[in-house]
């Protein structure tokens, strides 16, 4: 195949995948920080800024990879301040995604 | 280029010592909530240039140790062995090192210092993308070596943080400076520069711009741009950078995605992956000096990963590289395992 058609033929798919995402309806279910061993407390969390810490995840932290399947709530404060120099993340989202992954 | 080509000191009993003494001494700080987490990724690699398969077993474990309220300790290393043909059947390489070793203060919600050896945040895919674990292709674009200036870390001082942070934009900032180092585990130029990028949250789009100038020998300067578009919703993602140096530019955009018709993205269709990226690369003069093609190059690489459960990826991709020396075919093939865990064990509280 002759380079010419060749990238034709690669933009043209390029284009495709493109177009791909506006036939999307459904949201995405990233259910994140599936924290194997949540603690028991979730009922007391002040629900407004539960949806904030949930806004602030789902914007953030899919900027760059994939969500882990789970890990040891242990570890999330050393995962969450390597995230907030990497990423460059405000204090506030910060504390937003602790609060949001380990309630 | 490939991954490792940035990655050129070697690994020292020492250095490991030294880790080991500073993931325990974060203890003694702090609380149990301040256990250390260690992750990285485990491949197995294969790519066949020409006809030639390369197999590249590989490791990249990471160390994250927070210690008190403020203080990040931040270490990647990369252990690999490379398995080539040759006249006489397989030579075979090994390779180990720290790829960075960093202390980063967090001294206020606008600033964190860092010192130590850190990646060069020019650009997106040294800082980002360069973890086996989280590229979609297994080769770095060809233009990855523009700005990184040979090594890929400085070994200096950075600062770093977000600048201004609002519901629907924020705005974000690295700059540093970096001694030369002849260290055989940290190598690097003199040299300064930054980056700035704006994102906006609703709309998942982000665009920003590097600058870094070397300063030894002849001094160079480097410019780049990228412009990443993840829209909200969607597993959809538009990556792209253009970086330019001294004699040569080029510019790399990416698709990828992921369809969430058939059941979400974790029904066995919605584990595959397609990707596409376009590379493009042009010669500004014929002085050598920045691992880019040596005419000038286009490429097309086309993947389809698929996302096991289990945080294991399946990558495999087929690539068109043409110019005016040869045109090439290069299938590659991989499978990597993210790992993830605390330091050690304990109870939770
Ligand atoms: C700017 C891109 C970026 C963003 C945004 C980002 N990450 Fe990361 N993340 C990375 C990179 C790069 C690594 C690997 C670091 C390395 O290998 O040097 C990583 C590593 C991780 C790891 C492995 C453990 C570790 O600390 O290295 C976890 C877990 C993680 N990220 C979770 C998150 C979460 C949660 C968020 C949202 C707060 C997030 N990431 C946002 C780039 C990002």
């Amino acid at each position: 195949m002759s380079q010419k058609y060749f990238f034709a033929a690669a933009v043209a798919l390029g284009a495709l995948l493109m177009s791909l995402p506006k036939m999307q309806s459904q949201a995405t279910q990233q259910t994140p920080a599936q924290t194997s061993k949540k603690q028991p407390s979730d009922k007391h969390r002040p629900q407004p800024s539960d949806n904030e810490g949930q806004r602030i995840f789902d914007g953030q932290c899919a900027r760059c990879h994939t969500a882990p399947d789970g890990f040891s709530p242990r570890i999330t404060n050393a995962i969450v301040r390597h995230m907030r120099v990497r990423a460059n993340l405000s204090a506030t989202d910060e504390k937003a995604i602790l609060r949001f992954m380990n309630p | 280029m490939s991954r490792f080509s940035s990655l050129n000191s070697y690994w020292k009993g020492r250095t490991l010592g030294l880790l080991a003494a500073l993931a325990v001494s974060s203890i003694s700080f702090a609380g149990a909530q301040n256990v250390p987490a260690i992750s990285g990724g485990v491949a197995f690699l294969t790519s066949t240039n020409g006809g030639n398969t390369t197999y590249t077993p590989l490791i990249e474990p990471l160390l994250a140790a927070p210690i008190g309220k403020h203080i990040l300790i931040e270490s990647r290393a990369a252990i690999l062995e490379t398995f080539s043909p040759d006249s006489t059947g397989y030579n075979h390489t090994h390779f180990a090192g720290l790829t960075y070793l960093q202390g980063d203060y967090i001294a206020s919600p606008h600033l964190t210092i860092v010192g130590g050896s850190f990646l060069l945040p020019f650009g997106t895919y040294n800082e980002r993308l360069s973890p086996v674990w989280i590229g979609n292709f297994q080769d770095g674009p060809l233009i990855a070596s523009l700005g990184l200036l040979s090594t890929g870390t400085g070994v200096g001082g950075m600062l770093r943080g977000s600048a201004i942070s609002r519901r629907k934009y924020s705005i974000d900032y690295a700059t540093w400076f970096s001694a030369r180092s002849g260290n055989e585990q940290f190598n690097s130029e003199r040299s300064f520069g930054g980056r700035a990028s704006l994102y906006l949250q609703d709309s998942r789009l982000e665009v920003g711009l590097s600058y870094d100038r070397s300063l030894q020998g002849t001094q160079e300067n480097f410019y780049g741009t990228h412009v990443w578009w993840e829209p909200k919703d969607t597993a959809f993602r538009l990556r792209s950078e253009f970086a330019r140096g001294h004699h040569a530019q080029g510019y790399w955009i990416e698709a990828d995605y992921r369809t969430q018709a058939f059941g979400g993205l974790n029904s066995w269709v919605g584990r595959f992956e397609p990707l596409f990226r376009m590379q493009q690369t042009f010669r500004r003069d014929t002085i050598i000096s920045d691992g880019l093609p040596l005419v000038n190059t286009q490429r097309a690489d086309f993947g389809l990963d698929y996302n096991l459960p289990h945080n294991t990826r399946i990558l495999t991709s087929y690539s068109r590289q043409f110019s005016s020396s040869n045109n090439t075919n290069i299938w590659e093939t991989g499978i990597v395992y993210r790992f993830l865990f605390p330091a050690w064990k304990g109870k939770s509280q």
